[in-house]
C-alpha cells in the first residue's frame, strides 16, 4: 500500500512541473503586463515604465523568470501578490475554505440526489422515472453554469425572493473565522440566524455548481448499476431468499459503487473549475473569484500559485479516490 | 395412496418476451420430485432446463412469465404466495447452486459474510453462533481450515472451493429440495468428481431431495433416481434412471446414450446428434424432434406427439424404441 502511494505521489511531480510551466506561460501570453493594466489608460512615460518593469524582474528573459520562479515554489514561496503585496499562500489559505465549502456542498447535494436517482432509473429501466432522469441529467449536463446560475438568480433571487442574490452571508451578522467554513463558525459562534443565513446563501452556488457532478453520478450509477444487476451474483443473493432493498442497496450497491467514487474523484477537478464561474456570478468570495480577478489585473505570482495550489488539491484528491477505491474493491486491495 | 410429492408441478410454461416476439423456453411440463428424492434433469443447451430450475425458485426477471397448473413445494402453492412469503422458503427450504462458481458469489464480500447473511435472514442467528455454524458448514463441504476461510474473498479461492462455499450456503439452513443447475461444468475434470461426491454424500445424509442439472448423461447415470429428459421445452422422455440406460425409449435420449463415449467402445468415429435444438423461430410442425430424428416419418412430421405412457415413465414419441437400444454398433 504505502508503495502504491508513493508511486502515485512520484507521477504527481511531472504534473506539477507542466502546470506551472503551462500557467506562467499562458498568463505572460495575454497582453499587457501588470503595470500596464494598473495604470490603464492614462499612460506614463515609458522610462518609469521601464523602471517599473525593472523592479518586478518583468525584463529579463523568460526562463530566467521561470528558473526564479520554480525556485522559489521548491524552496515553498509562492511569492507575493503584485496588488496586495501580501504572501500569494496566505490570500490562498483565507479564501480557500470558502471555495470548498461550497465544493463539497455541490458534490454532497450531487452524491445525494444523483446516487438514489441513478439507483431507481437501473431497478426501473425504461420507466417513465428512468427516462425522466436521463433526460434532465442529460440537459444538466450540456447547461452552461454561467447562464444555468443566472436563470436560477432571476427566478429564485429576483423573481420569488426565496434565495439572496449573492454573496456568503447577509450583512446583518458577523463571523469571526475560525475555520473558515461559514456553515461551522457560525454554528460555533452559536449565531443560529447567521448559519441560517449562510445557509441560504448556499443553497443556489451550490445547486448551480452541482448540476454537472449530479447529472455525471446520475447516469454512471445508472449504467453500474444496470451492469451489476445481471451479474449471477445478483441471482445468489436472490436464491438466499433476500429482500429487493438488500439485493439491490448492498450486494449490487456495493459493486456498482466503485465506478461511481472513480468518476466522483474525477469530478473534484470540473467542480474546481466551475467554482470559478459559480463564484464569479454569486460573488462567492472564494478562490475561483480571486483567481478571475488576478488574471484581470495581470497578478502573475496569485495567477500561478493558485492554479498550482488546485491542481495540488485535484491530484491529492485523486489520490485519495484510489487508496479509496481498495477499500471498496477487495480484487484491487491485494493485488497492490 | 402414494404420499404427495415435495414438488408437485403439472404443465408448467415459461415464456420470454423479446423484441422478436414471445419465446416459450419451458412448454407445458410436468415435474414432480418426492421427499429424499435425486431427480436427474438432462438435456442439451437450450433445451429449458436451467428455466424450468429458476421458475421453481421463482429467480426469473420480470420479463419471465410462470403458468402452470399446478406448482406446489412441500403442500403450499408457489404461484399463490407473496414474494415476501416466497422469499421465506426461497433458499431455506429450497436451495439453488448455480454453473458458475467464480461469479456466482459477490466479489466484494468476504465467503463467511455471505454464508453467515443466509443463516442471519433465515435462521436469525447472531453473534458466536452464527460464526460457529458457518464454521461447521464450511467443514461439512470439506474446506480445510475453516474458521480461517470465513475472511477470505471468493477471488482468493479456487473454482473447486468457491463451488464448495455455494454449497455451504445452499444447505445453510437444512433445505428439503436442492437444486444443481450444472454444478460442475465450469470444473476440472478431477474436481467436478469430488463435488459431485459431495452433493451426493450431503443429499445421503440430509436426506434431502435433489434436482440435478446436467448435460451429461455420465453423472445421471451414477447420481440419479430419477431421469427427465428435456428437449426444446418440453419433456422428452421421463423414467427411472436403469429402466431408462437399459433401454431408452424416446429416439433422442438413445441419440444421447448414444453419443457417449464408453458407449460407443469400437466405433471409428462418436456418434452424434445433427442439428441443433430449434431455437425461437424454427419451430418444426411435428414433434419438436423430426428434423433430427432417425426415425422420423411423415406422420412425425404433422403431427406432435403426446407423453405416452412407456414401461416404468413417459415418452414423447409416436414410435418408442424397442428394447435393443437401437443405433449400438452403428456409425451415424
Amino acid at each position: 500500500m504505502l508503495r502504491f502511494i508513493l508511486t502515485r505521489v512520484s507521477l504527481v511531480i511531472p504534473t506539477f512541473l507542466g502546470v506551472t510551466f503551462l500557467t506562467f506561460l499562458l498568463i505572460r501570453l495575454v497582453p499587457g503586463d501588470p503595470i500596464e493594466v494598473r495604470v490603464g489608460e492614462r499612460g506614463i512615460p515609458p522610462e518609469r515604465l521601464l523602471e517599473l518593469r525593472h523592479e518586478l524582474g518583468l525584463d529579463r528573459p523568460l526562463w530566467h523568470q521561470f528558473l526564479d520562479y520554480i525556485g522559489g515554489v521548491l524552496q515553498g514561496d509562492l511569492g507575493v501578490s503584485l496588488v496586495t503585496r501580501n504572501s500569494v499562500f496566505s490570500e490562498f489559505v483565507t479564501l480557500f475554505p470558502a471555495t470548498l465549502e461550497l465544493a463539497a456542498l455541490a458534490m454532497l447535494f450531487a452524491t445525494v440526489v444523483g446516487l438514489p436517482a441513478g439507483i431507481i432509473a437501473a431497478v426501473r429501466r425504461g420507466s417513465i422515472f428512468d427516462h425522466g432522469v436521463m433526460g434532465i441529467s442529460l440537459t444538466g449536463y450540456s447547461m452552461p453554469i454561467f447562464w444555468w446560475g443566472l436563470l436560477l438568480i432571476l427566478f429564485f433571487s429576483v423573481g420569488l425572493g426565496w434565495t439572496p442574490v449573492s454573496g456568503r452571508l447577509d450583512l446583518l451578522y458577523y463571523v469571526e473565522p475560525v475555520t473558515g467554513f461559514m456553515l461551522i463558525d457560525t454554528l460555533m459562534a452559536g449565531e443560529y440566524g447567521a448559519f441560517w443565513s449562510a445557509l441560504h446563501h448556499l443553497i443556489l452556488p451550490m445547486i448551480v455548481l452541482g448540476t454537472v457532478p449530479l447529472a455525471v453520478v446520475a447516469r454512471m450509477t445508472r449504467s453500474a448499476m444496470l451492469e451489476v444487476l445481471g451479474e449471477d451474483y445478483i441471482r445468489t443473493a436472490k436464491a438466499k431468499g433476500l429482500a429487493g432493498k438488500r439485493v439491490i442497496g448492498m450486494h449490487a450497491l456495493r459493486n456498482a459503487l466503485i465506478p461511481v467514487v472513480t468518476v466522483i474523484g474525477l469530478q473534484v477537478g470540473t467542480l474546481l473549475g466551475g467554482a470559478i464561474l459559480t463564484e464569479t456570478i454569486f460573488s462567492w468570495p472564494g478562490v475561483g473569484k480571486w483567481l478571475i480577478e488576478s488574471i484581470n489585473r495581470r497578478d502573475y505570482p496569485a495567477l500561478q500559485g493558485g492554479v498550482l495550489l488546485i491542481a495540488t488539491t485535484v491530484m491529492t484528491v485523486n489520490l485519495l479516490v484510489d487508496v479509496l477505491y481498495g477499500v471498496l474493491n477487495p480484487r484491487i486491495r491485494h493485488s497492490r | 395412496m402414494p404420499a404427495m410429492p415435495l414438488l408437485d408441478i403439472k404443465n408448467l410454461s415459461v415464456e420470454f418476451t423479446t423484441r422478436a416476439g414471445t419465446f416459450r423456453a419451458v412448454d407445458g411440463i410436468d415435474l414432480t420430485v418426492d421427499e429424499g428424492e435425486v431427480v436427474g434433469i438432462v438435456g442439451e443447451s437450450g433445451s429449458g432446463k436451467s428455466v424450468t430450475s429458476l421458475a421453481v425458485m421463482g429467480l426469473l426477471g420480470s420479463n419471465g412469465t410462470v403458468v402452470a397448473d399446478r406448482m406446489h413445494f412441500g403442500g403450499k402453492d408457489l404461484l399463490a404466495m407473496s414474494p415476501s412469503q416466497r422469499r421465506k422458503i426461497t433458499g431455506k427450504d429450497v436451495a439453488m447452486v448455480f454453473q458458475e462458481p467464480m461469479t456466482s458469489l459477490n466479489p466484494c464480500f468476504t465467503v463467511g459474510f455471505q454464508i453467515m447473511e443466509t443463516l442471519k435472514v433465515h435462521e436469525g442467528l447472531s453473534g458466536k453462533a452464527l460464526r460457529n455454524r458457518a464454521i461447521e458448514l464450511l467443514e461439512q463441504v470439506g474446506i480445510p481450515a475453516p474458521e480461517s476461510r470465513l475472511s477470505a474473498f471468493p477471488h482468493q479461492l479456487s473454482g473447486g472451493m468457491n463451488q464448495r462455499v455455494m454449497i455451504a450456503i445452499a444447505i445453510a439452513c437444512n433445505p428439503r429440495l436442492l437444486v444443481a443447475d450444472e454444478p460442475t461444468t465450469a470444473l476440472d475434470v478431477t474436481i467436478q468428481k469430488q463435488i459431485l461426491d459431495l452433493l451426493v454424500r450431503l443429499q445421503k445424509e440430509r436426506g434431502m431431495a435433489l434436482i440435478l442439472i446436467t448435460h451429461d448423461m455420465g453423472v445421471v447415470a451414477e447420481t440419479a433416481q430419477r431421469v427427465v429428459v428435456m428437449y426444446a421445452g418440453q419433456v422428452a422422455e421421463t423414467r427411472p434412471v436403469d429402466a431408462l440406460f437399459k433401454a431408452p425409449r424416446h429416439p433422442y435420449t438413445g441419440a444421447l446414450l448414444d453419443a457417449l463415449p464408453e458407449r460407443a467402445l469400437g466405433k471409428r468415429r462418436l456418434p452424434t446428434i445433427p442439428g441443433v435444438v430449434p431455437g425461437i423461430g424454427d419451430r418444426p410442425q411435428g414433434c419438436l424432434f423430426n428434423p433430427r430424428c432417425r426415425f422420423a416419418n411423415d406422420r412425425c412430421r404433422i403431427e406432435r406427439p403426446a407423453l405416452f405412457d412407456v414401461d416404468a415413465g413417459k415418452a414423447r414419441c409416436f414410435y418408442p424404441l424397442a428394447d435393443a437400444p437401437v443405433g449400438a454398433g452403428e456409425v451415424l
